[in-house]
């Protein structure tokens, strides 16, 4: 590898870890666009820099905090004396800076010396050109970044969460506010040169966005954000180092963004497809104690529980499709709840027997929850009960019973089964919830 | 100023002197003037939009006063701040933020530590006690988006008790709540009051006022009635609080907005 590309990979990486750490506090304070608007606003403050101190990385970069800074403020002003609301606020500073820096440079460029400045660098970032000097200014600030948030994590985890609170506690949080857009300042303009000030707010949020789905701890949120950064980082260097016109800022962002898809995507618990799969389970559980109800219904027709029944007896209590029943019958018969006799009919187990009754007492125990306690009308209830009564918990049912005083009939004068409601009555399967 | 005044009950926990507090120079609280004695619990009612929330917030100095002024415990709230509690209404907050039930509570230890030093073993230990005592030390490991409204409201009144307050001024705990949770947090501010602490609740349901509070603040923009239960919860002053809208009192406030916006008019 190539000493320069090697430059590169660790530069874009450092700079990764330090935005990506205090991005998690932009993002849960729904500030996600203070990053943005720090970026855009940077642009005139290295024009001017440029403009006083040519082209002097210390002071651009020094120029560029500066008018970053100086839009934080604006912000905050704005939303302070004005009825404009934040994102308002951020929109017009943004844009209003952005504005200023384009025709500053167009100036600049008009004088013939913007080329050679490199200044249009600034716009879409060049990490190509990064030199070893500049790792330890990307170094330096990620260390100060990652050492400010341990020293102040506790603070910044009271003022992301509740301000108000933070503040009646005797917290400093106008003071502690003023630290995080700083440092959210400094994470923003360090990037400047590598990734450019339209794309360096997502190097702030994607890392902090795709962590958060992995996890409901803010520590390996943090942690996260942080590794999610360097795979950005150094993916987007060795992908753009890889080919010819490959500019590595885009091609970080790119890779970042790709973090966060496949994180909403596949992320446990979160993701779009646990969440799918969740409600295709919910799906599932629903038809098997359908059927496991219209089985009991049967036997209550004929006061024979535990008799055999076909496919179309059971049809005929519930319209079920005959995929939808058969699949279910087998996933009922694998978890030993029916079982299948030679002949082709099914019939309870003890188990299924009990499980039977149970959807049919919670389906009328809720419905005289609903008469009695709020009111509806009898041909009101009959819809909610056929949902409710695969959600109700073992507590909840003991709870409703209690309230209920153990009713005998429903409001349909059906009887409410009892039998099989001994405290070791347990779920068909525990714990899954519908979306 | 006063000296601080010897330790002792009859001491006033709270004393607001002609409070008032405007919103983009809107007046929603005007002249409210009462003095809150230790050891009891308030209600503070009064219908939408009377500044119920606006009155604590500005006690917690949350909001500016425009002008008057407030003491707790005889002291400036500066002085006495980690006896005095906050609790905000539970929607407040955004309750998928990535924290468990215990991290909450442990943040009512935060003010005490003041900046960089990190909660020590005695206050995981006190933040625990506080979960035992509102019945919500099985839940101290869960994230707290999976708590249902009830237990949300008992977390922050456990982060108030970590804090250890003698003074709490609570914002609409009973909203959006369950009866079980009402009853145990009623039980639990009964109990801080024969402790000798004192608690402040804004409070919108009418019919539990005489069961709930030993005195009630009938609020609507300035101050109805202030005064124990059995004296001021009678219908004459609720009549004055809510009945019909303050008309000339909204409309002036309507008014001096409308200055505010350099005169411009809507219409």
């Amino acid at each position: 590898m190539m000493w320069n590309e090697l430059i590169v990979i660790i530069g874009s990486s450092l700079l990764g870890i330090g935005s990506a750490a205090i991005g998690c506090f932009a993002l849960l304070r729904r500030r996600a666009l203070a990053g943005d608007a720090v970026a855009h606003a940077a642009l005139p403050g290295v024009a001017v820099a440029f403009l006083l101190a040519g082209k002097n990385p210390a002071a651009l970069l020094g120029g560029a905090a500066a008018t970053g800074w100086l839009s934080m403020a604006s912000v905050d002003a704005i939303v302070r004396r004005s009825s404009i609301r934040e994102d308002g606020a951020i929109g017009i500073v943004l844009s209003v800076f952005f504005g200023l820096g384009i025709l500053l440079i167009t100036h600049i460029q008009a004088g013939g010396s913007a080329a050679q400045s490199g200044l249009n660098t600034f716009l879409f970032g060049q990490a190509a050109a990064l030199l070893p000097e500049d790792l330890w200014v990307f170094g330096g600030v990620s260390l100060v970044l990652v050492l400010g948030i341990l020293l102040l994590y506790k603070e910044f985890a009271l003022l992301s969460f509740d301000r108000d609170y933070a503040a009646t506690s005797g917290l400093p949080v106008r003071r502690l506010e003023l630290a995080m857009t700083t440092m959210i300042v400094l994470a923003v303009v360090s990037g400047l040169q590598a990734v450019g000030v339209v794309l360096m707010a997502a190097m702030l949020i994607a890392p902090a966005a795709a962590a958060r789905y992995w996890t409901d701890r803010l520590p390996v949120m943090i942690g996260l954000a942080i590794f999610f950064g360097i795979v950005s980082g150094v993916a987007g260097a060795l992908i753009s180092a890889s080919g010819r016109a490959m500019p590595t800022g885009p091609w970080i962002i790119t890779a970042a963004t790709a973090c966060v898809l496949l994180s909403m995507l596949f992320a446990p618990r979160r993701g779009v497809l646990a969440r799918a799969l969740r409600r295709k389970r919910y799906q599932r559980r629903a038809e098997e104690e359908n059927v496991l109800k219209a089985m009991h219904h049967l036997g209550e027709r004929d006061g024979r529980p535990m008799e055999s029944r076909s496919i179309d007896e059971i049809r005929a209590v519930r319209p079920f499709s005959s995929d939808q029943l058969g699949s279910a019958l087998r996933r009922l018969l694998g978890d030993r709840f029916v079982e299948r006799l030679a002949d082709g009919r099914w019939r309870f187990t003890a188990e299924g027997a009990r499980q039977g009754e149970r959807v049919t007492r919670l389906h009328r125990l809720w419905e005289v929850y609903l008469t009695e306690h709020l009111q509806l009308a009898l041909d009101h209830v009959h819809d909610d009960a056929e949902s409710i009564e695969h959600i109700l918990t073992p507590e909840l049912e003991q709870e409703l019973q209690q309230l209920l005083d153990h009713p005998a009939v429903d409001p349909h004068s059906r009887s409410i089964p009892y039998t099989g409601s001994a405290p070791n009555t347990t779920e068909i399967r525990s714990g899954e919830e519908p979306e | 100023m006063n000296e601080p005044s010897q330790t002792g009950m009859q001491r006033a926990a709270l004393e607001v002197h002609d409070l008032s507090v405007s919103y983009h120079l809107r007046p929603v609280l005007w002249n409210v003037d009462f003095t809150v004695p230790t050891g009891q619990l308030v209600g503070i009612v009064g219908p939408n939009g009377a500044g119920k929330s606006t009155l604590i917030k500005a006690v917690m100095g949350l909001l500016p006063a425009t002008s008057g002024h407030v003491r707790l415990f005889d002291q400036p709230l500066d002085e006495v701040r980690q006896r005095v509690a906050y609790v905000p209404q539970r929607t407040s907050v955004d309750w998928d933020f990535p924290t468990t039930v215990r991290e909450v509570v442990l943040m009512g230890r935060y003010g005490r530590l003041g900046l960089f030093r990190r909660p020590r073993r005695a206050d995981r230990e006190i933040a625990e006690e506080s979960l035992r005592t509102v019945g919500m030390a099985e839940f101290a490991d869960r994230q707290i988006s999976q708590l249902s409204g009830g237990q949300q409201q008992r977390v922050f009144l456990a982060r108030a008790l970590a804090q250890g307050a003698d003074l709490l001024l609570m914002d609409e705990p009973f909203a959006g709540v369950d009866a079980a949770t009402e009853s145990a947090i009623i039980e639990l501010l009964r109990t801080m009051r024969r402790e000798g602490r004192t608690v402040i609740v804004v409070h919108h349901d009418l019919s539990t006022v005489p069961d709930y509070f030993d005195m009630v603040l009938l609020l609507n923009m300035r101050l109805v009635a202030f005064g124990a239960v059995e004296e001021v919860f009678t219908n004459a002053l609720l009549q004055r609080t809510y009945g019909g809208r303050l008309n000339l009192l909204s409309e002036v406030a309507d008014l001096m907005h409308r200055q505010g916006r350099h005169g411009r008019e809507a219409r």
